[in-house]
């Protein structure tokens, strides 16, 4: 199972079993659902957007290691960001998954799901919190699907 | 059975079918190693291929390949010959009497909606009722759902809604694809028959697994897909009443399905071409055939005791697996186990099973609304056929404990 290594990241099982900025924000500013009609995952973003930075964020919902794990880092690392700045991230993490391109180092921790792109099936797994994201703060408020 | 004998290690008990022999038939299996195995668990999704199949398909090409009921050359009346002797083999397979006909379609999703909308248009009404089950696969749900939208007409669900005199046709899944459930479809032909109510079976998980015989079932329509029974994608059947078929305006029209065209109108050929509109899947209904040949050689019974074995087998594995949740109890089951591991959810369990080889379907299976009911969102899902035996189950729990710690 070693080549899966690569995919199961040691960090993305720790987000996995414990997901950083689990829940719900009461008091959001913006908030949005994603679904994947394929697989049947499900997650919810509540953010707390001041300014034009993002101050706070929560998801919930159900899904596979991948897609969790993805939710669960975008939280830590979005957090403080301003909203052109996470629009940056977002094309950054889909070259990421898609080709596994790194780029320059923009995407800090983020880069531990580089390993998505060798599975493709995955790589809706990995963007879902991520077209979420960019639906709420574009204030769509359609539900983020990728399929 | 005592306690202590149904505990008793595979290699103890015996199939009633000769596996390796049978794997040798279909050369997916046999192009693969013990360093590169194969151990397929999805049967419920498609089937694999025997080489009768393929060399079927094949003869076909490469012997005689020409457009059927058209050609007045030796190669075209070959073919139309052997595809009208696949519809009848096909046809018999399943009872299929002097007062049925059989049409070929392009699997249970065409024939559903075939008789969804050409049935539907001719006898729905507003008011009127359409009966289903809320185990039902997307695709006899959702083309029951546009003919009621355009009749006015309502959906029901067996476990809420009973039969009445509104009721007009009942479509039931015959085996659940998720739970392997077996419904008593007999027993609800005959209250549809009370209420003067058409009805229609989802055979596409019953006809490859169990002796099928629509005379006794006593259904107006019944439909299935080849690919799930050892036969090639592109090819399934619906089998009807004549009398009801007849009725019946065309679902397709084109070539083939007509008798005489003029500028301004037609008249239909008859029941079945009246059906089949266009150059059909021909050497995919030739495959069918061979594949119907091959399954009545092994003989149904047979077949349908190896797959519940092998199913008592995994049924028993699994629950002795404390992280293992299995869906589904049904007294009456076919060969398919939906199941979930704590702590690892099925896609990521399908991942890692795949690593050793092992291929299971992980998601919501074509039927959404029984896994809301269920509050679940997706499962993993085992559906077993004549090819598989107890080690294939071995390794599946052995790669699901593999996996488990790989997560942890
Ligand atoms: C119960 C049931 N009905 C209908 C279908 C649809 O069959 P097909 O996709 O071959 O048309 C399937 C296949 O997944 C099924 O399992």
């Amino acid at each position: 199972m070693d080549d899966l290594r690569e995919l199961y990241q040691e960090v993305i099982l720790d987000h996995n079993q414990n997901p950083q900025n689990f829940g719900r924000l009461e008091a959001a500013t913006h908030s949005g659902d994603g679904y994947n009609p394929l697989c049947g995952d499900r997650l919810s973003l509540t953010l707390d957007v001041r300014g034009d930075s993002v101050n706070d964020i929560r998801f919930s919902g159900s899904g596979c290691a991948i897609s969790k794990a993805s939710a669960s880092i975008m939280t830590t690392v979005v957090k403080g960001k301003t909203v052109v700045e996470t629009e940056s991230l977002f094309d950054a993490f889909h070259k990421l998954v898609t080709t596994g391109d790194a780029g320059d180092g923009e995407l800090g921790k983020l880069a531990v799901m580089a390993g998505v792109h060798k599975y493709p099936v995955r790589v809706k797994c990995a963007t879902l919190a991520w077209h979420t994201l960019k639906n709420c703060l574009s204030g769509k408020n359609e539900v983020a699907k990728t399929e | 059975m005592t306690e202590t004998a149904t505990l008793e290690p595979p290699a103890a008990r015996t199939l009633p079918l000769d596996v390796e022999s049978t794997r040798n038939d279909f050369p997916i299996f046999r192009n693969r190693s013990v360093e590169n195995p194969f151990t397929y668990l999805d049967n419920a999704a498609t089937s694999q291929t025997p080489r009768q199949v393929v060399d079927a398909v094949e003869a076909y090409y490469t012997q005689y390949n020409a457009n059927v009921h058209r050609s007045i050359y030796a190669a075209g009346e070959e073919a139309t010959e052997a595809y009208e002797s696949a519809r009848e083999r096909v046809g018999s397979f399943i009872g299929a009497g002097d007062s049925h006909a059989v049409v070929f379609t392009r699997g249970t999703t065409e024939a559903i909606n075939l008789v969804a909308y050409a049935w539907g248009r001719l006898n729905l009404r507003e008011g009127d009722e359409i009966l289903l089950t809320e185990m039902e696969h997307h695709s006899n749900l959702v083309p029951w759902q546009l003919t009621a939208q355009q009749a006015g007409a309502s959906l029901r669900f067996i476990v809420e809604a009973c039969f009445s005199e509104k009721t007009r046709i009942v479509s039931v899944i015959h085996q659940s694809n998720v739970f392997g459930t077996i419904n008593n479809v007999h027993k609800i032909t005959s209250l549809a028959k009370s209420v003067g109510a058409v009805t229609l079976i989802d055979a596409a998980q019953s006809v490859p697994h169990l002796h099928t015989d629509v005379s006794a079932l006593d259904c107006d329509f019944l439909a299935f897909s080849g690919h799930k029974m050892l036969g090639p994608t592109g090819v399934g059947m619906l089998c009807g009443r004549t009398e009801l078929l007849d009725q019946m305006e065309p679902f397709l029209a084109g070539g083939e399905m007509i008798r005489t065209v003029s500028l301004d109108s037609s008249t239909w050929n008859d029941v079945p071409w009246k059906f089949e509109a266009g150059t059909p899947n021909i050497a995919q209904a030739i495959g069918l055939g061979a594949a119907v040949d091959y399954l009545s050689h092994l003989g149904m019974e047979t077949i349908h005791r190896h797959e519940a074995a092998v199913t008592e087998y995994a049924l028993e594995k699994l629950e002795e697996m404390p992280e293992v949740t299995i869906y589904g109890s049904a007294p009456e089951r076919g060969g398919v186990v939906a199941f979930n591991v704590d702590g690892v959810h099925p896609h990521d369990l399908s991942q890692l099973l795949d690593r050793d080889g092992i291929a299971v379907r992980a998601g919501h299976h074509c039927a959404q609304p029984i896994m809301d009911k269920l509050n679940v969102s997706a499962t993993a899902r085992a559906s077993f056929y004549l090819y598989n035996d107890f080690d294939d189950v071995d390794r599946l729990t052995e790669s699901i404990a593999s996996s488990l710690e790989f997560m942890s």
